[in-house]
């Protein structure tokens, strides 16, 4: 069994202790980690697109906010977690560059992150910890023995949520 | 329209390569005449590739990258994402402003803006070129600068690929300083739908008589 389980850009994956979930290099997209404290299973997806309905013809339930979410959770309630103890903590959903033209693109990490607060809402789950927006990178790796979230910036060091 | 990139044919490759190689030549120029030194380049290289391995092709998603950013509108809109490394970034700092290599020990403000310059004149003669060639207008917006990692600087651009298929375009080429005191990449992206146009302004789109 891997140690640290990679997630790759618009990728879902599940994990158990003594694994960690890692998604590296988020920008806009944000990254989305579930965890029920009792069986200690652990969920992490890292979405691009806040909505499946504006894309066209696409295949990937993993890549959009409003199906990644009951993706992941299907997965762990397979794999023995309860969903009413699932909790979340999200981050992610920067933009990187600032500028006054074309502004949905800059606008898509913001985008993001309300689009997984929203589902995340709907599907009953609390955010325990959200940090979204600011104009930096971060890569995330979520401890599945205690809920922890390591979160990495060039910048400022990692900070434990 | 998600399958267009799966669907180019060696020869339409071979084309957009030819028409990169000219417009990053014109920019290597440019760039050689503003630091008044030898640029080499690589001839540029068209690829297809899954959304999540683009970020491998620029050193890995977490790798620290000073990165211009620009947006191209007009009848093709494009992203372009000129990559240097650190060093590189004050190296050409330091060429930009006559001094002498290693006086610049950290990116500021005044340095951005300077990095800001040479990605605008880079990508305005590459885009010339590119224009020429295809009669199409590419309008290049003012750059954007940021030090950061690669991957989270690739997500701005990727989304455009996300909203329509799997894949990327990607049309790279390495720029290099002689003595090789900087080195940096320069990506173009066509928007999904640009290339099509891209294509058959060209003469070689699909439905076209060619191949």
């Amino acid at each position: 069994m891997e140690h640290v389980v990679k997630v790759g850009m618009c990728d879902l994956k599940t994990a158990k202790p003594p694994q960690r979930l890692l998604t590296s290099g988020l920008g806009s997209c944000v990254g989305i980690c579930l965890y029920d404290p009792v069986t200690k299973t652990g969920g992490m997806a890292h979405i691009m697109l806040p909505d499946s309905a504006q894309a066209r013809g696409n295949t990937n339930p993993a890549k959009f906010a409003d199906t990644a979410i009951p993706l992941l959770i299907e997965e762990m309630l397979a794999l023995g977690a309860v969903k009413s103890r699932l909790v979340a903590k999200i981050a992610g959903g920067a933009q990187m560059f600032d500028f006054a033209t074309n502004s949905e693109v800059m606008r898509v990490g913001d985008r993001n992150s309300k689009a997984v607060a929203a589902k995340l809402k709907q599907e009953g789950i609390p955010i325990l910890v959200n940090d979204t927006g600011g104009n930096f990178g971060r890569t995330i790796e979520f401890d599945t023995v205690d809920g922890k979230l390591y979160i990495r910036t060039l910048d400022k060091g990692e900070s434990i949520r | 329209m998600a399958d267009e990139f799966l669907q180019l044919s060696p020869v339409q490759k071979d084309i957009l390569k030819e028409v990169s190689n000219i417009g990053a030549g014109s920019g290597a120029t440019a760039l050689a005449h503003l630091l008044r030194r030898k640029i080499t380049m690589t001839v540029p290289g068209v690829r297809v590739l899954p959304l999540e391995e683009v970020a491998t092709v620029t050193g890995g998603a977490d790798h620290k990258v000073v990165g211009i950013f620009q947006r191209v509108e007009g009848p093709a809109p494009c992203s372009i994402l000129f990559f240097l490394s650190i060093d590189s970034a004050m190296h050409l700092v330091d060429m930009l402003l006559n001094r002498a290599l290693g006086t610049t020990r950290f990116i500021d403000k005044l340095n951005m803006s300077a990095l800001e310059e040479m990605g605008n004149i880079v990508s305005g003669s590459f885009l010339n070129a590119l224009g020429g060639f295809t009669g199409l207008k590419f309008v290049p917006s003012v750059p954007s600068v940021a030090i950061d990692m690669a991957g989270a600087m690739l997500n701005s651009v990727l989304y455009h690929y996300g909203q329509v298929g799997d894949h990327a375009l990607i049309i790279d080429t390495e720029f290099a300083e002689q003595d090789r005191h900087l080195a940096g990449n320069f990506f173009l992206f066509p928007d999904p739908g640009s290339l099509t146009k891209i294509l058959s302004a060209l003469g070689v789109s699909n439905h076209g008589a060619c191949c």
